[in-house]
């Protein structure tokens, strides 16, 4: 596909809160992995939260007021991808919503929203790359997070791209598609129950057998990392950016 | 008139995790209707079609709820019947105790009815002076128990089959059965016992056809069937959202219901009442009564953001796959309406200040409205209305300092720098295990351990390696 001429040429990494701030590494691993797929990765700098939190916790003008800062943030990018299922859903399909009361907001949003990609979509889909030359000899579970199942409702993009890497062995989870209890404030909030939620996750994490978890997403990874932490489990959370750019 | 207290979801969903047979027992039957649902579900190839179908048949029915609430009303009247208008809970209540007095009803079997449950019409009944005997064998047991439903379809969900052994043998005087067919038997004698009794049959209604007035009961154990047919008078109760347009509405309505609901191609019994019996008919009551109940569902419906709740089937798809609903079954969402669903109906119907913690108890993984069968966006009715809730002041306040904490240091590149230097060096004072993790980090570690600390924001990081790339 590489004579797509569709095919990108250069992508803005949105890095993702979360990520700057607590995984640098995974940001590092997303830009070292566009790079090697054949991508200019350009990190606007200005860039912060895109408002999800404070969306999802009812905080409407709150999120509005980072959303309107997103789409400044980003308006010239060619692309905009994140190494997070839940961050791109966000401005994918709530972005539309949050905005809904300020028409032409809401139409730079759409406009943004139609080239903002999760980065295996994005690798898969849009770069038309599977293979990205990784090696991780380790046997992998694939938590599919529910905004990459549900939200962006990404197929096989992830599993294609492990598929590929060297020597990786890939484990299935039981009851893959349930919720691994994170969702954001609810984990402090409803903490026993987003606990409960988790003990089963970490019950299916262990019975596959494997020895490292991943997901699209390091919100998800946080928490199953934080509970394999409180298990003194030997299995750990890696985002699919740092597998996919391990040599 | 005293406001009813908050629903206090937290507390009740963590007195539910305290009971992990609790959580066994609804798990073990919430994943056997996923597995149904996904088996029948799988096998019609059009199934997203026609949920978009159903979908917009509710819609327009919806926004044109006057022209066919008295569509209905003639339909059922030129069939015989009579309707009568129940503004809320209590008109209702009277408008049917008002019914059963004046046939001089004692004894009543009733049906499985979450409308009833709704305007509890079962304690109205019994203060009246009336026998209501509920005949779903469910809602039998829960009656006998004098406990309530905890799904809108498998209401004793919560309780064991050893549980529901000795209640039988208590209440029946029979011996403490072990084998389901036993206990189910004993049950159907003690049922069949009342129907034959009955003055009055009470019913809900799955659909009501404004075109026929014919009213639609689904049923898998004949005891409505029994309900409508036996007794001189039947009493069927309807929230006014249970109108559909045409007959022909129902072939995709009874395509959609049986295989979200319980899993099957067709339930086992699906009633077509069109007035009272006929001269000629040998079976049906001498007389039909509709209630048409309102009791705040006008208002959704008049709610361009909320009137899709409206839409709801009843089928319980949403709890079945609802990770929350699974630990906590239906009581601790202090209505008859639970899981997703209830989470954004009881809101709807009793008020934010009484119900406005219940949108916030889902983490929002969407299953829900991937399975619901007449697509209602479960997912952004509970964000739409969460974002009410804060809107009318209804937020905790540490939230609303959190928040907007957040949002001042997100709004410029410059305090998230500072501000994310100040939490990583907090993270790391805390993992060496000094201090104790203070509120609100604390709820975090409650059940899980913090993020270790990097040594620095990825900006930092970047913009080192890129001076490098590019340096002097």
């Amino acid at each position: 596909m590489t004579g797509d001429p569709a095919r990108p040429a250069r992508a803005a990494l949105w890095v993702t809160c979360l990520v700057d701030q607590l995984f640098p590494q995974v940001g590092e691993a997303a830009a070292a992995v566009l790079r090697r797929a054949g991508v200019d990765v350009d990190v606007p700098p200005g860039q912060t939260c895109c408002g999800q939190i404070a969306f999802n916790d009812g905080f409407w003008p709150e999120a509005a007021r980072l959303a309107r800062k997103f789409l400044d943030d980003f308006a010239d990018a060619p692309a905009v991808v994140a190494p997070s299922a839940s961050c791109a859903t966000m401005v994918r399909e709530f972005y539309p919503l949050l905005l809904r009361d300020d028409p032409p907001t809401a139409a730079r949003a759409r406009a943004l929203a139609g080239r903002t990609y999760e980065l295996t979509e994005f690798l898969v889909d849009r770069v038309g790359v599977t293979d990205l030359g990784a090696r991780f000899p380790h046997r992998v579970a694939y938590h599919p997070s529910c905004h990459a199942l549900r939200g962006l409702r990404l197929r096989d993009q992830p599993r294609r791209l492990l598929g590929a890497v060297r020597d990786l062995e890939l484990r299935e989870l039981a009851g893959a598609e349930e919720c691994c209890g994170f969702g954001g404030m609810f984990a402090v909030t409803f903490a026993a129950l987003s606990g409960s939620m988790l003990q089963a996750k970490l019950a299916a994490v262990e019975a596959s057998g494997a020895e490292v978890v991943t997901s699209t997403d390091c919100s998800c990874l946080m928490h199953l990392a934080g509970g394999l932490s409180r298990r003194g489990s030997p299995v750990r959370a890696v985002h699919i950016a740092e597998i996919l750019a391990a040599r | 008139m005293t406001r009813p207290a908050p629903i206090d979801f937290v507390r009740n969903a963590e007195a539910a995790l305290a009971n992990p047979a609790l959580h066994a027992s609804v798990r073990r039957a919430m994943v056997r209707f996923r597995e149904l649902q996904r088996a029948v579900i799988g096998e019609v190839p059009d199934w997203q079609d026609l949920r978009e179908y159903a979908h917009r048949v509710k819609m327009h029915t919806l926004a044109h709820l006057d022209r066919y609430l008295e569509q209905l009303e003639a339909a059922v009247t030129a069939a015989g019947g009579r309707v009568h208008w129940a503004r809320d809970a209590g008109e209702a209540r009277r408008i049917i105790v008002d019914l059963v007095r004046s046939h001089g009803g004692r004894a009543v079997v009733k049906s499985k009815s979450m409308t009833s449950e709704e305007i509890e019409l079962n304690e109205a009944l019994q203060t009246a002076g009336c026998r209501v005997v509920e005949t779903d064998l469910g809602e039998y047991l829960l009656q006998l128990a004098g406990d309530r439903p905890a799904h809108l379809i498998a209401p004793a969900v919560h309780r064991s089959r050893d549980d529901i052994a000795r209640l039988l043998a208590r209440h029946l005087g029979v011996p403490v059965y072990d084998d389901p067919r036993d206990l189910t038997q004993v049950a159907r004698e003690a049922l069949r016992r009342a129907f034959l009794g009955a003055e009055v049959g009470i019913t809900g209604v799955n659909f009501a056809v404004a075109e026929t007035g014919t009213l639609v009961i689904v049923e898998n154990e004949g005891n409505a069937r029994l309900t409508t047919t036996l007794p001189p008078v039947h009493i069927a109760l309807m929230g006014l959202e249970k109108v559909v347009p045409r007959l022909a509405d129902l072939a995709v309505f009874l395509t959609l219901l049986p295989r979200a609901a319980t899993g099957q191609r067709m339930s086992s019994y699906v009633s077509l009442v069109t007035g009272p019996r006929r001269a000629g008919e040998a079976d049906g009551p001498d007389q039909l009564h509709l209630v048409i109940l309102d009791n705040g569902r006008s208002s959704i419906a008049a709610d361009p953001v909320m009137a899709e709740a409206l839409a709801c089937i009843r089928c319980g798809a949403c709890l079945d796959v609802c990770p929350v609903f699974e630990r906590t079954a239906g009581h601790a969402y202090g209505s008859v309406y639970s899981g997703p669903i209830g989470a954004v109906i009881t809101p709807l119907l009793r008020g934010l200040d009484v119900a406005g913690r219940l949108p916030f108890a889902s983490s929002l993984c969407g299953a829900c409205g991937e399975i619901c069968p007449v697509r209602i966006d479960l997912p952004r009715l509970l964000l739409e209305l969460r974002a009410r809730v804060v809107g009318g002041g209804g937020a905790r306040l540490t939230e609303r300092a959190f928040v907007r904490g957040w949002t001042a240091v997100m709004a410029h590149p410059s305090r998230l720098r500072v501000a994310g230097r100040l939490a990583r060096w907090v993270l790391r004072v805390l993992w060496r295990g000094r201090l104790p993790v203070p509120f609100p980090l604390s709820a975090w570690t409650r059940v899980r351990d913090l993020p270790p600390p990097p040594p620095a924001a990825f900006r930092d990081l970047w913009n080192t390696s890129r001076r490098k790339e590019t340096g002097p």
